[in-house]
């Protein structure tokens, strides 16, 4: 047998796992660096030119442990009356272990009534995710959720 | 190339009273392959994601989605809005291969 393509999701140990998953096309990181804190902050400063970011407002909630990293189900929501005058318009999600530091972004506004979205993210490993509300008024809040994955998003 | 972008499968509810804040679900199968990953022979598998969600509702944006290959396949949204008359929600996905799905559903919405 030729030898395996180098590093199956990366980690050589978990290839038995892999292996079971996988029975053939699973998956291997075609890129191995992966986004660092510092490729989120990138990301930060790239989506809101520095403006300062408060932790407050935001509720991000998502499992502390995922059992599998392809499909975590996430659901952000913000402390906001959604009015005309008061509405979140914009939430981004970001990973700071995936490929890219970005995940997802969705714009909101006063026609939503409830400032709530929920969807499914793959998480690469264990790691921060990262959830930023841009408001009506320009203030932006965010909230921090650690997740721990036992199956990596493998082939995120 | 102009195809479908997958098949949608949408949730609203067919009724609301005027004012209400109603629950949206949508969901689209599509792989979301996320170019990051190698096929058996070592090979990326090419980029093939849905780039974008909206909804509109009586032709005005009420919901927008840009997804990254981070977005799990099938992608799903649940969000809300408020029913404001009876009428149309227009679901729309794009994906980067020019693939397009619209899907369109009925509210009947009646005074409090």
């Amino acid at each position: 047998m030729p030898a395996q393509p180098a590093g199956w999701c990366g980690v050589t140990s978990r290839r038995a796992v892999l292996r079971a998953l996988a029975a053939g096309a699973c998956l291997l990181a075609v890129r191995p660096a992966r986004a660092a804190a510092e490729e989120v902050a990138a990301a930060l400063r790239e989506t809101f030119g520095g403006r300062p970011i408060t932790p407050g407002k935001v509720v991000l909630e998502l499992p502390k442990l995922a059992e599998n990293g392809a499909v975590v189900p996430v659901t952000v929501s913000v402390d906001s009356p959604m009015t005309e005058r008061d509405h979140v318009k914009s939430i981004h999600l970001f990973a700071e272990k995936n490929p890219l530091p970005r995940i997802l972004e969705v714009q909101l506004g006063p026609n939503s009534g409830k400032a709530r979205v929920a969807s499914r993210i793959r998480i690469a490993d264990s790691q921060q995710i990262t959830a930023v509300a841009v408001l009506s008024d320009g203030t932006l809040w965010s909230a921090a959720v650690q997740v721990e994955v036992t199956v990596t998003g493998c082939g995120l | 190339m102009s195809d479908q972008a997958g098949t949608a499968r949408v949730r609203v509810p067919e009724r609301a009273k005027r004012g209400e804040v109603i629950e949206i679900r949508a969901m689209i199968e599509h792989p979301m392959e996320s170019g990051f990953r190698l096929n058996n022979v070592g090979k990326p598998i090419p980029r093939h994601i849905v780039e974008s969600f909206t909804c509109e509702y009586h032709g005005r944006e009420i919901f927008r989605a840009r997804l990254h290959p981070a977005v799990s396949t099938n992608p799903y949204f649940l969000f809300y809005t408020v029913a404001t008359a009876s009428g149309e929600l227009r679901f729309t996905w794009k994906d980067d291969h020019g693939g397009v799905t619209t899907h369109v559903a009925r509210i009947e919405v009646s005074e409090r």
